[in-house]
Order: C-alpha cells, then structure tokens, then sequence
C-alpha cells in the first residue's frame, strides 16, 4: 500500500491535499468539515493585520465560465481577504490546531508592505500553534491597489524583503505565494529563494473578466453595473500552473526549492502531475468550491491507486520525477520522426481530423478514397503536429507513431537518423555551435 | 363512467375522459433550452456530415446544430428553413432513425445519435413562436402559379415561388389546408394543432391564396389550370387506398386506415371516437402503426397487425414497431387476409392465411388463422388517381400509376410540374415532398425568368 503521507517543509499532514487559503478556509466551521471529509491541511484564509476588517462588495464576487452541461471549468472571484475580525480568526485558529494536531494548518497573512506591520502580526500567528505561514503576494484584485497582494508579488525587490522581516521574526516555515501575473515567473520565485524562503506556492488567481453582459455591456461579476477584474482559477488555469512550477522546479538558481502546487487540481491526476513536475504537495479551492470537501477522499484513494498500480512506495518516488524531461525547445530531438496513424476500426468517420488538416495545416488527411468517406493520413505531407489527435473525439483513435531510426520518412525523403541533434547545432541556425574538431 | 376496454363493438368513450389527453399528448417532448444546450453540445460538427447528406432536404444540420449551441436558435432556424420551410412539420414526423440519426457518427459510434429531430424542432419552435419572417418577396413578377394540393409539397413549392414574387393560389379539395400533415400522421406527433400553425407560419410570406373545396377533375379541370396560369404544380397526394382482395371486405367495421387517422386528427373530443374492443390492422407500414397504437390509445383491448411477409420487409421503422409493441399491439408477421367474416353485416372476425416464399413470390401456404375482430382497418398503401388529371386536354405520363416527372419536377406537359406522393419515384415521406416542391418552384422560376411563360 502506498504511503502518502506529506512532509512539507517539515510540515507533516496524512496527506499531501491542502485546501488553499480561500473562502472554504475562512472560519473553524469550515476547516473542521474539511477535517472530517479527510483533508491533510488547510491554508486559513488570509490574515490582514488588526482593526477594522475588510469589507467586500454585497453583490456577486464569483464568475465563472462553464461548459455546454454547465460544468464549471473556471471560476473568478473578487472577494477580498477574510473579513472577520483578526482575534476571532486567532482563536478559531488555535482551537483547530488543537483538536486536529496531525492536519497541517497554515496561516495565510497579508499585511502592508512595512516591517512593523509583519512584525506586529507574526507572533499573533505563532501563538496559535500553526505549522507555518503563507504570505499572500498574490491576490490580483482589491487589495492590490492598495499596496499588498499581487501589488508587492509583481516587484522581486519587495518580496525578498518581506520573506526576510518574516524569517526574521518568526520560527515558522515561510511559504511565499507567488502570482502568476508576471512575465517571468523565476524572477519572483528568485527573490523568495533569495529572502529565505522555505517554500514557494503557486499560483495565485489570474486578472480575468469571466463575459460580458451584452444587454447592459458590463463585464461580469456585475456589481450595480459595473465590474472589475478579478482572480480566475479552476480547472481553465492548470496548464498556466503547470509550466509555472516547472519553470521554477527546473530553474537552476531555485532547484530543490520546495514547491506547493496550486491551480485547476481537481483529481488524484492532477495532483499527481502538479507533483511529477516538482510540487511537494498540491493546494485544492475551485474543485471543493464546485463539489464541496468530500472530493478530497476521490483524490486519496485515485493516488493511492495509482501509486501501488505503479510501484511508487511514497511521494518521494513520484515527486519531481518529471522535471528533467522539462526543457528548452532548443534541446528538442528534431531527428525524432512521429507520424500520425487513423486506426479504421476506431475511426467513426466525423472527418474532423481531415477537415483541420486540410484548412488549417498541412493537407495530409484524406476524406474520400476510391469515391468512398475515409480519412486516412499520407504520410508524405504528415508533419506530425498531432492536431489531429487533438480534435478526434475518439480516444485513441488516431495516434502518433514515432519513426524508427532508418525508417524512411517520405515526406522528407531521408531515412530517419539514429543521432540526436537539436537547434544549436542545426545548419540552419545561424547561432549553431559547431562541434568540436 | 368509462365504457372500458372489453365493451364489444366499436364505441367510443371507452377510457376515463382525462385519460386521453395523456395518452395523445407529444410523442417527443420538446427539449428546454438547457436540454438542448446539451443535446447540441454533443454534435462533433462532421465534415461533409453525413446527416445532411441523409437529408432529402439537405438541412445543414452541423451548422444549425452549432447555432443552437451558440444560443442563436434564430439563426439556426433560419439554416433549417432556407432549405425547409416545413422544417418544423419534419422535426416532428420525419423517420430521422432512418434518415440523418441513422448515419449520426454517434449512432455509428455508440448508438446514441445526436437528436437531429428534436434540435430541429427546438430551433424552429422558437421562431415559430415569435413569428420570424425570414424571407422577404421579390418584387412582384405579375406571374400566376396555381398549386393543386395544400400538403407539404405544394406548400413548400408555393413558398418558394411566392418568394420569388409570383403570385400562387393554391387549390385544395378538403376543408383545411397541410395535407397529410393535418389528416395523416398520428395525432401525438403533431400536438396542439401544429399542421394549422405551419400553414399560416408558411403563407404569412404574401402572395399565397389558399382556396379550400376545390377538387380537381370536380370542381376545375387541368386544362382550366393550363389556360389560366403561368404554370402548375401538382401535389396532390394519392387519392386512393388499396383494397384487401379479401371476400366480405364490404362489411361494416372494416375501415381505411387514413380515414380513420384523418377523423381521429380533425375529432374536437377524442372520447367521442369510437374504437373496436378487437381490432385488426392489415399492413405493415407507418399507416397501420399510427392506426393501430392509436386503436389502443383510444382503448381496444387487443390490437394486432398483420403483415404478409417478416419484420425485415415491414416499410415502417424500427422505431415504430418498437412504439407499437410499447404500447402493447401485438405485430404477427407471414398472414395475409382471406376473408372478413361478417355477423348481421358487421365484421366479427377475420381470417388470415400463412405466407411464405416460393422463391421470390409469396404465396399462401392453406394454412389459416382467424382471429376475433370487431374493427378491420386496411392499410396497405394509398395509389394514384388520374382519373382526375383527364377530364380534358392532353393527358399527362405516368409510370408505375403515379406521374412521371424529371429531375427538376417537369411532367409530360409543358407548363406542368409535380412532386410529392403523386410522382413516381418518391419515397412517400414529407421531407421528400418539400424537397420535390421546393426544387420544382425553383424550376418554375426559372422557366418564368427565361422565356416569360412557362
């Protein structure tokens, strides 16, 4: 039986699913339900410092954008950080923390960009017996405009300052919580590593405007007519997440930083990918904010599943292990020869994959062969770009073959080379480095 | 008190009053909007899609499926009506299991086609509803049309030629307008009196003079047609019902079948319509299945349709025997009728004979069986009457008894088109009646354009 218990920055939890600071983690009612429904841990949604609490708008903070059956695919909010007051968060704090010692509880926190104000809030936080915390510098609505969220994760320079105050004035593990509205997702992960970070977390939510009302022409959540951008998340931004924890997984200035992967984890496969490509543990809100807390025993037992299918004894076997086959574009095998191939049995003859090919590629799918509807791929005009296989409806219908070497490839009329070469050394590259003599 | 199913005789009232209501209402309920969403969601928008192909209309079905899809039912039905202006009418009756769901990729694929029908009448229910008027007339062209039959071809041909700024009038022999769209076809499948809201739905375009009463060969003669307008149309169905070629088929309670579906579709008071406790059904097409599931939603008790050769040679679909054996008749195969045999002049029961092939012919085996029947309903098919057409000038062609017509509809005479049942060559379904109409009016129009006179 695999074990899946998390060890994350030495933060233990049975699991390594942690529901992410959001409104599911608001106030003890909540997190105990995702307790008893089995969840690893919770990131307390966030901490901002002590007076008056936020207010948020009393109209929709939620949009969404849905498939044709009105699966949710994305959701975007505009809901600030908690609005309830600081002690009361404090105390529920505690209190969980104590009935639920082996779940891992982390204290999200936003705060003003100004050493006092971290310095005032972390020993609060401490207090109250959680596993670690979590600076919030990712929220792209509301609280960026003044001054705190994605307004200070967009600028490397104040994050490593802020990771220091805090790792100065807290034994807590930091997590830093980066946004993904940023070009260059390593720069920001570059400055929490340089601050001290213990580990990063990503990503935040992405500036989005979810549709547009076209009777009233206001873009959507409307608020009295109006509306702002908010944060989008969900299953939609997964593959956004996804190159973002690679980027960083790979990246050599932040290698073996600690990663908890955050966007779209909706499954045990998701959860599993997030952690093939470098994440330690995995932060859920959109999946549970869909189908409440009990999808957290599908990804359990779907993990575990996997993993005795597999013969991965713990995450540690499966943790990163796709992250060396992330790479450049420029170190791509470009001698590697796949063709696709249309299995006829399969084949339900909707000829979309022909008519793609045909008016948006490279003309390499028949639709009519001997006066009869067939598709099938000529191989000399096949470039193997798998759109095909993209717009199938039948899986595995229409696969790519790989080549193999000394194969003949009739659309280039060469047989397939055996040598791995990429662009750098490729004759059209003006840049190519010529092999060594 | 309900007269209940094992009254003897043919009698009406035999089921509870509000149980009729139920039992007639639609076959296929419409789809609601999310339904439909849905439905249209799971249309892979085909390439050269087969159903369209499948289509004697030639609907682009991928795109008015993807246009529902959109949340544009407008748009979609206007991609229906630009090739179907009965496209509502054919949602509902059309054999789609036989036409565009069969060759659906998902009927191929998994058995479950997309619900080409239902989306079609989802579409046009909406413009229906809000009396979207597509197409504008031409300027008027000062040219006369006269369309012999107001059924599905000779609405479809009137539409078209209306729009293209002749002016039609439309002769109809019965009291109301749509053909076998408003006498035929089972009452459940065109619900709150849609064959009459279509009609008007059509004719709203101007330029269509409907005159209702007025039979050919009785009341005008071609010859008058030909003199009098610029060209003809004939859509006037068939006329004439097969007989049994069985001794005693004379006695009372031996019916037609599409008389009885035309007197159940124009009845104001289903419970006043009287049905056999037996019945009997002879035939094996889309007729004796509407008559004889009716019989049995009117409350017989037992229903039985006999079909002289196997359920793999019966006209009507699958889906139709699968409805009629729901509803509990009971279809047996290999029996041909022998004789109706009469009790005081009314039928009491019938006798049937075995069939089988003596290579490709069938013939009786002299085997009988006589089943109990107080109702008898023929419906082993309609033909032809030309009687009509000859009562002066040159009579038209026929082949196999019905006209004989070529690609663009033109019979033997000049100035003379058909299409629907009557021409040889059909299919005998609605969708190729408004194909056939609507090709011909574009060859009218374009005989008009040319040379002023057809």
């Amino acid at each position: 039986m695999a074990d899946i218990r998390n060890n994350f920055v030495g933060i233990k939890s049975p699991n390594p699913f942690w529901l992410a600071s959001a409104p599911p983690t608001d106030k003890a009612y909540n997190v105990i339900r995702a307790f008893k429904a089995g969840w690893g841990g919770v990131v307390w949604k966030t901490l901002g410092e002590e007076g008056p609490p936020v207010v948020n708008v009393n109209g929709p903070r939620y949009g969404a954008i849905w498939g044709a059956d009105r699966r949710l695919l994305g959701l975007n909010n505009i809901e600030l950080i908690t609005d309830r007051d600081l002690q009361t968060n404090l105390r529920e704090m505690k209190q969980v923390k104590m009935d639920w010692p082996d779940r891992a509880l982390i204290a999200s926190i936003m705060v003003p960009c100004e050493e006092e104000s971290w310095k005032a809030i972390l020993p609060l936080v401490e207090e109250t017996g959680a596993d670690g915390i979590e600076l919030n510098f990712g929220c792209p609505h509301g609280m960026s405009e003044r001054g705190m969220g994605a307004a200070v994760g967009q600028v490397p320079e104040y994050i490593e300052m802020v990771v220091r105050w805090c790792k100065q004035y807290t034994r807590m593990p930091v997590i830093t919580k980066l946004t993904p509205n940023i070009t260059d997702i390593r720069k920001p992960a570059r400055a929490a590593h340089a601050g001290g970070t213990d580990a990063v977390s990503l990503i935040n939510t992405i500036n989005s405007i979810t549709g547009v009302d076209l009777d009233s022409f206001a873009p959507q959540p409307t608020i009295d007519g109006k509306g702002s951008h908010g944060g989008y998340c969900g299953p939609a931004v997964k593959p956004i997440a996804m190159n973002m924890v690679a980027e960083i997984a790979r990246d050599p200035e932040t290698h073996g930083l600690p990663i908890s992967g955050i966007g779209g984890i909706t499954t045990w496969r998701d959860a599993a990918e997030f952690m093939a490509l470098g994440a330690g543990n995995v932060q859920v809100c959109t999946a549970a904010m869909t189908y409440g807390f009990k999808i957290v025993q599908e990804m359990i037992a779907g993990l575990e599943n996997w993993m005795d299918e597999k013969g991965h004894r713990s995450l540690d076997d499966i943790i990163g292990r796709a992250t060396p086959n992330v790479t450049d574009w420029q170190y791509l095998n470009l001698n590697y020869v796949a063709k696709a191939h249309i299995d006829q049995d399969a084949c339900i003859k909707c000829g979309r994959c022909h008519i793609v090919c045909e008016d948006t590629s490279h003309q390499a799918i028949t639709s009519m062969v001997n006066g009869v509807r067939h598709f099938e791929v000529i191989e000399a005009e096949c470039v193997g770009c798998n759109l095909c296989v993209n717009v199938c409806p039948v899986d595995n219908c229409i696969t790519m073959e790989p080549l193999a070497a000394g194969a003949m490839d009739q659309r280039t009329g060469k047989p397939v080379s055996p040598v791995y070469a990429n662009w750098t050394t490729h004759p059209n590259n003006p840049m190519a480095k010529v092999a060594a003599e | 008190m309900p007269e209940g199913q094992f009254k003897e005789g043919i009698v009406g009232g035999r089921l509870p009053a509000e149980q009729y209501a139920d039992n007639f209402s639609d076959l296929h309920p419409p789809l609601d909007h999310h339904e439909a969403l849905v439905e249209s969601d799971r249309c892979y928008f085909c390439y050269d899609a087969p159903c369209m192909n499948a289509c004697p209309t030639s609907i682009d079905i991928p795109l008015f499926i993807r246009q529902i899809s959109t949340g544009n039912p407008i748009g979609s039905a206007k991609t229906i009506f630009d090739q179907n202006i009965l496209g509502g009418m054919c949602a509902r009756v059309c054999p789609t299991e036989t036409l565009c769901e069969e060759v659906c990729v998902r009927e191929v694929a998994e058995g479950k086609p997309v619900q080409i029908g239902r989306l079609q009448r989802y579409a046009t229910d909406v413009a229906m509803s809000q009396n979207k008027q597509f197409y504008p007339r031409a300027e008027p062209t000062g040219k006369t049309v006269a369309v012999v039959g107001a059924g599905p071809a000779g609405l479809a041909a009137a539409h078209r030629l209306a729009r293209h700024g002749h002016d039609v009038t439309i002769l109809e022999a019965r009291p109301k307008a749509g053909g076998l769209n408003e006498y035929g076809i089972a009452a459940y499948k065109s619900v709150d009196n849609f064959a009459q809201a279509e009609v008007d739905y059509v004719t709203a375009i101007g330029g269509i003079d409907i005159q209702n009463g007025k039979a050919l060969g009785r009341d005008y003669q071609l010859s008058d047609l030909i003199r009098n307008y610029d060209a003809v149309f004939l859509g006037m169905g068939l006329g004439g019902v097969n007989a049994l070629r069985a001794d005693g088929e004379d006695a009372a309670g031996v019916t037609n079948a599409v008389e009885f579906i035309a007197e159940l579709r124009q009845a104001s008071d289903l419970s006043g319509l009287p049905v056999g406790r037996r019945v009997v059904v002879i035939g094996g097409g889309m007729t004796a299945i509407d008559a004889a599931v009716q019989s049995k939603l009117l409350g017989a008790e037992e229903v039985t349709i006999c079909y002289r050769r196997g359920q793999e040679h019966m006209n009507a679909s699958e889906f139709e025997q699968d409805l009629a054996a729901a509803n509990g008749v009971t279809i047996r195969h290999w029996l041909q009728p022998k004789r109706v045999i009469a009790d005081g002049g009314k039928v009491s029961a019938i006798e049937l004979e075995y069939t089988a092939f003596n290579g490709d012919k069938l013939v009786g085996t002299g085997e009988t069986l006589t089943l109990v029947a107080d109702q008898v309903f023929k419906a082993i098919g309609q033909s032809f009457v030309p009687a009509a057409l000859n009562g002066s000038g040159a009579s038209i062609d026929l082949e196999a008894g019905r006209i004989k017509v070529d690609g663009e509809g033109r019979t033997s005479l000049a100035k003379v088109w058909a299409g629907g049942d009557c021409i040889f060559g059909g299919d005998d379904l609605t969708v190729s009646a408004v194909a056939q109409g609507r090709d011909a009016a574009e060859s009218i129009n374009r005989a008009l354009a040319s040379n002023g006179r057809a």
